[in-house]
């Protein structure tokens, strides 16, 4: 189906809600005295658009108290400017997800408190509305405008701390970097424009499938395309901004960049490659078309990618450091699903990208508990975590790391298993390997924390860590589903099964 | 619920508890672990009275769906093989936790740690299907890691850590196989007894150096498991592992740990992959065990720390497991799982030795003693039983697994076997050195005063003494578990190279 404006508003109701909540904080920013309540004001946001996404069933059976986007039709939106199906709907869970974690994180971050909440809490929602129509964009224009939106704002988030050197270095960086990248992306765009006469990617899709565009100028907008891509998910060579910008932006907001907006990059990057740049031959299998073989290119980027994150994580000395080096090793891990040109790797991304919002921003919570009680972000800082008042995110951060060194029974072993499943089953057999190589070299610098929080004992000058409730509700509500999914993810993994399904007209 | 699966998740409910209790109540989480222990070992005695010995069948199994959409499944069950395990492991676990009674630090963390480590060496040796398998396999590393690294001696971080990666770096390997037999298996599946009806099937065709993907599959199983064997070259671990493991971690990795590497190519190589089995058995299990009984004992000889001696002498028996299971004989496969049960039994005794002398004097030089006897008799009398029984004394357990091992090597590979065979003498030479250095000549002066064995570490190490003794004298009690089971798993790996014929 093709709707008009009006008609799409019924299925825009996550990025209404978003979009609203952001304006009522920015004008009672403006009006009403008492910040600190406006942080609540985005939490109800998030979960409201969370819901809008879902749905609310009656357990047990079909009736729905809110009908949500999941499982709700599929179409353009919006004169074919977006699309929205199920694989859409998915990625805006995770949006909304992510938003969420990261609102609550904020209410509890010393580094937020107190300075310009409005601006704050207003912008990560708009942030989160540009990553929604991230995941929905049908069209190279519409695709760009969400990418930049997401990036302005993230700008902007980064150096949100205006008093500290380093936020301000951090967004500067992420600027320059990210202009760079989105005009080159923005350049093979209009290659690609030029060549198939449309910027619709069902047209381009047909003009490819005729055989109208040559070769050598897909090659080449494909790979300055790709430079807005790389850059959105971190990955090489476009990963430099990261560990910078990881490092200074506050914490939340690292958090927020290496799970949504990192997810909102492969959303894109599936997208476009996927129902625009190749044909689905049936079998849940994938054929590049017009003889651009993208995913050799890509299997070299996704080796390089996690080789070089987790190489740099090994020595790294701040923890968030070391956590950017390894969200960027974490991109290339996801990217295994991404060249094997199948359902089976889409869906193990998918569902990659659910444990690693988990794990992810659980690793980059516990930082933040750290940092709030001892103002320490160095591993030394984490020194005997365990034996002087934290232990319970000390075993939580544990829990972390080895999930994302991907341990059983914990999500992210689940994840990395689907991963290896695809490569193994579409016999990359080289790459399988490189990627375990990977994991050992992963558990070396993962293994390096745990050590310094349990096996390292406190000299007695680190301080004490303090966990309030507010922390610890999020901490738990991250924690649990992490070992949870390690043991039964069976609901999880057919929803993305299900959300690896493209809406192409 | 089946049994196994009580025996596999006990201990684990008891780690709940456990973490449930009070910190500071320190004698009543002692209790409440050793309670999660015995009453798996109450079941593993019922298990041995009602086990059908008649049948290679798999018994008191039992299947769950768990992720339909991938087709893996809860599945349980033993045979003769890992039956004899689990008993070995029910036996060990109550033994640990006594002697871990000492512990003083951490006791909650220590003991959580301890069950959950308890239940996934269950876990392994009764999981039938290979994703099972492999989760319990990963899941054993966590709780060890952070049981060497907390609780061990002066280097145990780095010994945990380098625990930590050789095992995982054999276990991403298992992985990569694991998948690859699931794909080539259709349906696609893990459950390992269809895996096993299929196994015969994987070609064998060469596609690299001469190898079939069978072979290449065998292959990354094979250094997978021989990590934890373990087998030269991936050895270099255990030394430092054992000698800076708390005591009953020692007991555990040495008893336990190390036979789930012969296990694992009992079961995964030997029954999924029997026509490379055939084919690279010589190298990888005959010349390889050789080369471990004669290189373990020589290291041994040259140690001047105990514990560490035990450690490189635990390389050199578990030599024999691999040289007896290659010969694919019935005295030589049956012997070197008995050997695996009587090694785990001789060895948890000579840790726990180590462990007591450890406790009174504080250091484990062997020349820093000297006539022990005279001080401590009855601890001497235990240890010459166990040391005995180590270098395989006729009387004693270890004695009849080896000579089944040599036997059923000797038709199969007569000049591995004498060497293997003559490696005793180097055997006989370290324990009895060793013995005549701390235990004989005149009393140190220095521990004159130390404190005889005392009735908590008499109970660790007795029922250990008795089954060594009767195992000396009935070898049945253990060889008929395993014997219908083995004789299967010959007759399987016989008959490959004629399928394998047949597909071509």
């Amino acid at each position: 189906m093709n709707l008009s404006n009006f008609e799409s508003i019924a299925y825009s109701y996550p990025e209404l809600i978003l979009m609203t909540t952001a304006i009522v904080i920015f004008l009672a920013d403006l009006v009403v005295r008492g910040e600190e309540h406006l942080g609540s004001v985005a939490l109800f946001g998030c979960a409201f658009a969370l819901l809008a996404a879902i749905g609310l069933r009656v357990p047990f059976s079909d009736t729905w108290l809110i009908r949500g986007l999941l499982g709700w039709g599929e179409g353009w939106l919006y004169s074919r400017m977006v699309v929205v199906d199920d694989f859409a709907v998915f990625f805006k869970i995770i949006f909304c997800l992510a938003a969420f974690a990261t609102v609550w994180m904020s209410l509890g971050s010393n580094e937020v408190r107190g300075v310009n909440e409005g601006e704050y809490y207003g912008l990560v929602l708009a942030s989160t509305v540009g990553m929604l129509y991230m995941a929905s964009a049908a069209n190279l224009l519409m695709a760009y405008l969400s990418l930049e939106f997401v990036s302005l704002t993230s700008y902007v988030l980064t150096g949100y701390m205006r008093h500290n050197r380093r936020s301000g270095e951090a967004a500067l960086k992420y600027l320059i970097y990210g202009g760079v990248a989105s005009g080159t992306m923005i350049y093979g765009m209009s290659w690609l424009y030029g060549a198939a006469g449309s910027l619709d990617y069902a047209y381009i899709n047909a003009a490819l499938a005729q055989g109208a565009i040559n070769p050598l100028t897909l090659f080449i907008a494909i790979l300055l395309i790709l430079a807005g891509f790389c850059y959105k998910i971190a990955s090489v060579p476009f990963h430099m901004w990261a560990p910078d910008v990881y490092t200074g932006a506050p914490i939340p907001i690292t958090a927020f960049l290496s799970v949504g907006s990192k997810a909102a990059g492969f959303a894109i990057l599936i997208r476009l490659f996927y129902p625009g740049l190749s044909q689905a031959v049936g079998g849940g299998g994938w054929q590049f078309l017009a003889g651009v073989d993208w995913p050799q290119l890509m299997l070299v980027i996704c080796m390089v990618t996690m080789i070089l994150g987790n190489l740099a994580a090994l020595n790294q000395q701040n923890v968030k450091r070391l956590l950017a080096y390894s969200s960027i090793a974490h991109a290339g891990y996801t990217l295994m699903g991404f060249v094997v040109l199948n359902d089976e790797g889409l869906r193990a991304m998918l569902f990659y990208l659910v444990t690693y919002y988990l794990m992810n921003i659980g690793a980059f919570l516990v930082v933040m508990i750290v940092v709030n009680s001892t103002g320490r972000e160095d591993i030394e800082g984490f020194r005997g975590l365990a034996w002087r008042g934290g232990a319970v995110p000390a075993v939580a951060m544990a829990i972390f790391l080895f999930s994302l060194a991907g341990l059983p029974p914990l999500a992210g072993f689940v994840g990395k298993f689907y991963l290896f499943a695809a490569v193994v089953k579409a016999q990359f057999y080289l790459l399988a390997l490189v990627g375990l190589a990977n994991s050992l070299v992963a558990l070396y610098y993962y293994a390096r924390i745990v050590r310094t929080m349990f096996l390292d004992m406190p000299t007695g000058t680190e301080g004490v860590v303090t966990l309030d409730a507010h922390n610890a509700c999020l901490l738990y509500f991250l924690a649990l589903p992490t070992i949870v999914l390690g043991v039964y993810w069976a609901p999880v993994i057919d929803l993305a099964d299900r959300s690896v399904h493209f809406f192409v007209g | 619920m089946g049994i196994l699966t009580w025996m596999t998740f006990l201990p684990l409910i008891g780690m709940a508890v456990v973490l449930c209790l009070p910190s500071r109540a320190d004698e009543l989480i002692r209790r409440t672990a050793l309670a999660f222990t015995l009453f798996p070992l109450v079941m593993g005695i019922w298990l041995f009275q009602h086990f059908d010995r008649t049948t290679s069948a798999f018994q008191f199994t039992q299947h769950a769906p768990w992720i339909e959409s991938y087709n893996i499944n809860y599945f349980v069950g033993v045979d003769g093989i890992s039956v004899s395990m689990v008993l070995l492991t029910v036996l060990l676990c109550p033994i640990c936790i006594l002697a871990s009674w000492g512990i003083d630090k951490g006791i909650k963390g220590y003991f959580a740690l301890f069950l959950l480590l308890d239940g996934a060496m269950v876990g392994v040796f009764v999981a039938l299907d290979f994703f099972l398998f492999y989760i319990f396999w990963e899941l054993m590393l966590l709780p060890m890691y952070f049981l060497i690294g907390i609780w061990g001696g002066p280097r145990r971080e780095y010994a945990a850590i380098k625990f930590f990666l050789y095992t995982l770096a054999g276990s991403v390997l298992i992985l990569i196989a694991m998948l690859v037999l699931y794909f080539q298996n259709e349906p696609h599946t893990f459950d390992m007894i269809q895996l096993m009806a299929q196994g015969a099937t994987i070609s064998t065709k060469p596609v690299i150096w001469g190898l079939g993907l069978q072979h290449l599959l065998w292959l990354a199983l094979f250094i997978g498991l021989a990590i934890k064997i373990p087998a030269f070259p991936f050895h270099t671990w255990l030394p430092d592992a054992h000698v800076e493991a708390p005591t009953a971690i020692s007991v555990i990795l040495a008893g336990v740990l190390l036979k789930m590497g012969t296990y694992g190519i009992l079961r995964v190589n030997y029954g999924m992959l029997p026509a490379a089995t055939t084919d690279l058995a010589f190298w990888f299990l005959a010349a390889l065990g050789t080369w471990n009984i004669v290189y373990g004992a020589l290291c041994a000889m040259a140690q001047k720390d105990l514990k560490k001696l035990v450690a490189y002498s635990s390389i050199s028996h578990m030599g024999y497991v691999m040289l007896g299971m290659s010969a694919f004989t019935p005295q030589g496969i049956n012997g070197a799982v008995l050997q695996m049960f009587n090694h785990g039994t001789v060895t948890a005794m000579l840790f726990l030795l180590v462990g007591v002398i450890y406790d009174r004097a504080h250091h484990r030089q062997i020349d820093g003693f000297g006539g022990l006897a005279g001080i401590m008799p009855v601890y001497t009398g235990v240890t010459a039983l166990a040391f005995f029984a180590a270098m395989g004394l006729p009387g004693l357990s270890a004695f009849i697994s080896e000579v089944l091992v040599l036997l059923g090597a000797w038709q199969k590979y007569p000049g591995l076997t004498i060497v293997a065979a003559s490696a005793v003498i180097l055997t006989a030479g370290y324990m009895l050195w060793t013995m005549q250095r701390i235990y004989l000549g005149a009393p140190n002066e220095k521990y004159l005063g130390l404190p005889e064995i005392n009735a908590r570490e008499l109970v660790t190490l007795v029922p250990l003494g008795v089954i060594v003794v009767i195992l000396g004298v009935y070898p049945h009690a253990v060889l008929d578990l395993i014997n219908a089971s083995l004789l299967n798993l010959n007759k399987v790996v016989a008959a490959a190279p004629a399928a394998v014929a047949s597909l071509r």
